[in-house]
């Protein structure tokens, strides 16, 4: 993906938040935010009154003013998250451009046509340097595609009929070779015309929690109108009457315009995020449903462990020479391009300083690896010697050697069943008829993950590791790699099967996934993570797709959905803990006169405990610090809480601390350093 | 010479709370054995038969929140109905040795409301206007049903958020009626006759005093009255003076006892609520929150009423003793205070001192304690509306961990908080509402005695008491006219109701909901964070609603005492 501006508050993305901040005063997008709504309505009052507000015309014209800036800042704060999200979504449109497609019909006659006309269903053939016209599957060839307009990555990828790697998205280029593709979606709905929708948040709904926190917001709104509205008949059994700005600018302070402000910030910010780190999610439940998640299912290989097993010792058999069992698992890897094989040549150069030979093709046949044979190996012919050398799964060269009418060391089997138990795997290694010993190869895990995994476990996450490997195998990497459970021999059936027993038990399930065989499980997962390299089927059934194909990043994925909703709750404490300090600003200015006995203020002035100038610079550094706030915390809102691997008692502990205690404290300072200034200034 | 009493000030507090404390918890067993039996034999199962049997189909099945919410309903119009029968019909019914005359038809509607909903809100004298007929099957009969509905209706609610279908109304009713208030009413009462409480069935005395004056002395089956008064947190006195008449609380000991006997069910209640919903630890943590708030406001009432009532300010009257105006002597100095609180706290509303008398801030404390109404709170009542404070405790809480938010492992969503901010915008409304309109028109203006910061307390805190169907009055109210009749009568019935289905119907939608298993990451609701959390939004969501109708009254009239 084109690399949006980094920085929070770059000014590519504040100039057009400035101009969107005054287009979303249009009532009909504020009608959506009760909060944001009733601040609109008490800014109009106050606009209104301003005429007819005589000796008061300075205060009431600036409280008008402030009012307004409050909305302005809740719709910059809006903006700006959408901003981001514009930036890339232009971008990914670049590479949208409508091209030309060929489509075959038929005994190989092609015709040209606009992209824009394919239909689901039509086959394309794209050569090297054209953009493929719309997503599909790749059903005939191989090709390396730039993937970078969408992912960003520069290095191209291989797309091949068939298997695990065979869907293109359109708007990629293809850079070597030709490849047929059938189109699987519609015009319109493809994965970049999806990607855009999600990024522009056009058609953004809001989430389950988000409505819910609305609701509680125009709840406690409109409780605060009534404790507003009933104030003015108190008023008048004391004998006073409070004019409808003071009023206004009461219920302003009150009613939770901190969180009503930022709420939308917050939830676009949260999917934005996940784009930053490359992961798209289908809609906004995803993501809040990523932070609900307590179970993850992991595939070892690549998450877990590094994606290769490695050579890490040869282990000879009885009388025979480790030198000389390392130069024939050497002779028999030269030409095995695997990692595994490559690290045994490694692993026999750094222990023996064997050097890896060039064996031309005259004298050396190599027979490669199969899954029928389960072996790979070498023919030597060359002079007069004639050396066979395999190796493979023990039962594979077992029965070599024995076709060769030899026989298989019983200590030679024993040390090969304690690797297996140790988690590693053995290869035997055979020349002729004779086993030489055991090559020790092992799953190498990756550094920093079993920390990872005592993080995930503090928060309350159990991780699953799923493996084709034998259950010896799986509990012993699962041990090293400190993972919960794992799920040996695992099948996609399996996997479906250990994903609704997990959820039938109350938990969460969060899974990676690529092959077409992984679709039924990624969709019954309530987060599913497909890798973007997967087949169309399995980026179809998952609710997020990784384009860098890092099945790591689910960890990090579940951080920022739980950040997201953390950052909700934060806020809505720290709005309805500021309440207590604005009471005391504004109740003490309004009350100020009720039933004071001579010239001087009545007894509720006593209530003035911040020793604030004028009932007029009170109410004023009240609504001005509301507003304020916002700006304030529109940072916070687009970055989020700081999160941190903790358990849920102790995350509560602190969040009440900070934004709580907080929250209370923070404008007995604030209200009372504005009112310094607007005595200072002279604006009171 | 009462600050050398053995039970000076804090002592008393202390024997009555920590006795109830550990009252309580036997209590709180007995509760979930009676009302919700899980066995299926034994004395208890045959009870439990009986009242299947009694009702007929009524009483047949276990219902969801709607069909209980319906029975619960149904009987309470019933009740109501019933209740204003017998009373428009006094003169003409059995039992009126006395001779009591007819009721004024609004007095007769705000009465039958008063007591089908718990509340005992009295505009009338019972000594004066009631007939022992009238004070038995009209009032004493609702004291017993309309407490057992509030016990009935908790016991439902929990049985939801247990995942299980509420239950039975009418067979829950009669489980608390009769396996609960019964017996410990009896046995309350024994305790009172044995204090010196009046237990007749006869008419008034005429007695002639040393003077040679006639004077008509009343009595009545008050120790039965008393009993059940205290226990179901009803408070409505058999006399009008309620608990500060000497037949009606005639001496320290039966002070003690009755002042026992108001909080030790409602305590009970929180265990009951602990039990079924299987987290005993959440129901500590609940119990210590409440505690809290109990003893904070216990604090200060008690710190407000040592010193003299502001009227002696600069007399040369000893200013050592606090304030006693409107207290009984026979009962000590600390036995206003905490009775004042605890009355408040729960929704009883009896009183064994005059509120209007008390000095202006502790005037206050009842307030707060009635605004919040869930300090233990009334029997079942008090416990239900904590719980509509946990959902949005919850609700906060939870997402401040990470989480969309849930209860005892069913998620909180936007059905659940809807309705629990519903129950909470019905209380402020019928509290704020009621006063702004009788402190802005003829319908209250005029009606309190005093004028200013301190009438206008009146009226706060009767609309106050009707919204949490509390029945203390602060007195000096003119309050039985036909627009305080209609009014209070009408938020009487809104606030014991709405308050009921709404969080019924909140624990019928968890009830249907997956629930979710708990790790470390889901919030624990039974450690003191989560208590500290619940006493935050209490103050936060509940009180700071109040604070500026607080200014206006007890604390401008408190800020003008100190000047």
């Amino acid at each position: 993906m084109a690399k949006p501006p980094t920085s929070l508050f770059a000014a590519a993305l504040v100039r057009p938040a400035l101009v969107q901040a005054v287009r979303k005063l249009d009532p009909r997008v504020l009608a959506r935010n009760p909060v944001m709504f009733v601040t609109m309505l008490g800014a109009v009052v106050t606009t209104v009154a301003i005429p007819t507000a005589g000796e008061e015309l300075g205060f009431v014209a600036q409280l008008a003013a402030w009012l307004w800036f409050t909305l302005l800042f809740a719709n910059f704060a809006e903006a700006m998250a959408e901003g981001r999200g514009k930036a890339q979504a232009d971008a990914l449109r670049a590479a949208r451009s409508d091209t030309m497609a060929n489509r075959l019909i038929g005994q190989g006659r092609i015709e040209p046509v606009a992209a824009s006309a394919l239909r689901k269903g039509d086959t394309v053939v794209v050569a090297v340097g054209e953009t493929i016209p719309a997503d599909g599957d790749v059903v005939d060839g191989i090709a390396s595609v730039d993937e970078s307009a969408i992912t960003g990555e520069s290095a191209p990828v291989i797309r091949e009929s068939g298997g695990d790697r065979c869907a293109v998205s359109g708007g990629t280029r293809v850079l070597s070779d030709r490849i047929v593709v059938r189109i699987t979606v519609e015009r319109g709905h493809g994965f970049l015309d999806r990607m855009i929708a999600m990024v522009e948040g056009a058609r953004r709904q809001k989430t389950p929690n988000e409505v819910a926190l609305t609701v509680l917001l125009a709840a406690l709104t409109l409780i605060f109108l009534l404790v507003c509205v009933t104030l003015q008949p108190f008023g008048q059994w004391a004998g006073a009457s409070f004019s409808t700005p003071v009023l206004v600018a009461l219920l302003v302070c009150l009613i939770p315009t901190t969180i009503g402000a930022l709420i939308s910030a917050i939830g676009i910010s949260g999917i934005d995020r996940l784009i930053q780190r490359n992961v798209l999610a289908t809609s906004g439940r995803a993501v809040e449903a990523a932070g609900d998640v307590d179970v993850l299912m992991l595939d070892k290989t690549g998450t877990i462990t590094l994606g290769n097993r490695m050579a890490t010792a040869f282990l000879p058999a009885p009388g025979i020479a480790a030198e000389r069992l390392a130069d024939a698992a050497q002779l028999a890897s030269l030409a095995d391009e695997t990692p595994e094989g490559r690290s045994i040549v490694v692993l026999a150069k750094q222990q023996f300083q064997l050097r890896g030979r060039e064996v031309q093709a005259p004298h050396a046949t190599f027979v490669p690896f199969t899954a029928q044979t389960r072996m790979s190996g070498v023919d030597l012919l060359g002079g007069a010697s004639k050396r066979r050398i395999r190796k493979g799964a023990v039962e594979a060269v077992r029965e070599f050697v024995a076709a060769q009418g030899g026989a298989t060391d019983p200590a030679v089997l024993a040390t090969a069943e304690s690797v297996a138990r140790g988690g590693g795997t053995a290869l035997l290694v055979a020349e002729g008829s004779q086993v030489l010993g055991v090559v020790h190869l092992k799953d190498v895990v990756k550094g920093g993950i079993k920390q990872r995994f005592a993080q995930l476990r503090a928060v309350g996450i159990r991780t699953v590791m799923i493996t084709g490997d034998n259950p010896l195998t799986a509990a012993a990497i699962a041990a090293e790699a400190g993972v919960d459970a794992f799920l040996a021999q695992a099948t996609p059936e399996t996997k479906l099967a250990r994903i609704r027993e997990e959820q039938a038990k109350g938990h969460l399930v969060a899974m990676t996934g690529d092959g077409t065989n992984d679709a039924p499980a990624l969709a019954q997962a309530d987060v599913g993570v497909a890798m973007n390299t997967g087949t169309q089927a399995a980026r179809e059934a998952g609710n997020m797709v990784d384009l860098d194909s890092n099945p790591t990043k689910l960890l990090e994925i579940v951080e920022i959905g739980k950040q997201l909703i953390m950052t909700r709750g934060a806020l809505t404490t720290f709005s309805l803990a500021n309440d207590l300090a604005k009471y005391f600003a504004i109740l003490p200015a309004m009350f100020a006169g009720i039933y004071a006995t001579g010239p001087g203020p009545g007894p509720l002035a006593a209530l003035d405990v911040m020793h604030l100038h004028s009932p007029h610079s009170a109410i004023l550094a009240a609504v001005v610090f509301n507003a304020l706030v916002i700006l304030l915390l529109i940072p916070l809102a687009l970055r989020g809480v700081a999160w941190r691997a903790a358990g849920a008692a102790a995350v509560l502990r602190r969040n009440l601390l900070v934004y709580g205690l907080g929250g209370v404290l923070a404008p007995f300072v604030g209200i009372k350093a504005l009112d310094l200034l607007l005595v200072a200034l002279h604006l009171v | 010479m009462l600050a050398n009493s053995p039970f000076a000030g804090s002592s008393l507090a202390v024997l009555v709370l920590v006795g109830c404390a550990l009252l309580s918890w036997p209590l709180g067993r007995w509760l979930r054995a009676a009302m919700d039996p899980q066995t299926a034999s034994g004395p208890l199962a045959r009870c439990d038969a009986w009242f299947r049997r009694l009702g007929g189909g009524a009483t047949a099945g276990e219902h969801g929140w709607r069909r209980y919410c319906v029975q619960l309903l149904v009987f309470n119009v019933v009740m109501f109905t019933v209740g204003v029968l017998l009373l428009a019909l006094q003169p003409g019914l059995p039992l009126n040795p006395d001779g009591k005359g007819a009721l004024e038809w609004s007095l007769v509607f705000h009465t039958g409301a008063s007591f089908t909903t718990n509340t005992n809100l009295q505009h009338y004298s019972g000594e004066v206007a009631m007939s022992h007929g009238s004070q038995l099957w009209a009032l004493m009969w609702q004291q017993f049903v309309s407490a057992a509905t509030g016990l009935a209706a908790l016991t439902a609610l929990a049985r939801g958020l247990a995942g299980r279908p509420l239950g039975n109304f009418f067979v829950d009713v009669q489980r608390a009626t009769f396996l609960v208030l019964l017996p410990l009413s009896l046995l309350v009462a024994c305790l009172l006759v044995l204090g010196g409480m009046p237990m007749t069935l006869d008419g008034a005395v005429q007695a002639t005093t040393l003077e040679g004056a006639v004077q008509t002395i009343a009595r009545g089956p008050v120790a039965a009255f008393v009993a059940i008064k205290q226990l179901g947190t009803n408070g409505g006195g058999f006399f009008g003076p309620n608990s500060t008449h000497p037949f009606e609380n005639p001496s320290f000991a039966t002070n003690v006892v009755t002042t026992m006997a108001l909080i030790v069910l409602p305590m009970a209640c929180v265990w009951l609520f602990g039990r079924i919903v299987g987290n005993r630890r959440h129901a500590v943590v609940l119990f210590a929150a409440m505690s809290v708030l109990l003893l904070a406001k216990l604090g200060v009432a008690m710190a407000c009423e040592s010193a003299p009532t502001p009227a002696f300010a600069g007399l040369p009257v000893a200013g050592d003793v606090g304030n006693l105006e409107g207290k009984e002597l026979r009962f000590g100095p600390g036995a206003a205070p905490l009775w004042a609180v605890l009355t408040t706290c729960t929704s009883n509303g009896s009183v064994n001192c005059m509120h209007d008398s008390l000095n202006p801030l502790t005037g206050l404390v009842p307030m707060v304690g009635m605004w919040l109404n869930e300090t233990f709170g009334g029997v079942g009542v008090g416990m239900i509306n904590l719980f509509v404070y946990l959902v949005l405790a919850v609700f906060v809480a939870g997402m401040m961990v990470g989480r969309t938010p849930e209860y005892l492992s069913r998620r909180v969503e936007v059905h659940e908080v809807k309705l629990a901010v519903l129950a909470m915008f019905a209380h402020a409304l019928c509290i704020l509402g009621g006063t702004a309109l009788f402190a802005a028109t003829s319908w209250g203006i005029g009606t309190p005695n005093d004028p200013g910061a301190h009438g206008f307390s009146e009226i706060l805190y009767e609309f106050t008491s009707a919204a949490a169907n509390n029945g203390s009055g602060f007195e000096g109210l003119g309050d039985n006219t036909v627009p305080w009749n209609v009014a209070t009568g009408l938020v009487m019935l809104l606030a014991r109701f709405v308050p009921i289905v709404l969080p019924l119907a909140i624990a019928g939608a968890l009830a249907g909901k997956r629930t979710t298993a708990a790790s470390a990451g889901t919030l624990a609701v039974d450690t003191p964070t989560f208590g500290v959390m619940v006493l935050a939004t209490i103050v936060f969501l509940g009180a700071l609603t109040f604070l500026p109708a607080a200014a206006l009254g007890p604390i401008a009239e408190h800020l003008q005492t100190v000047r």
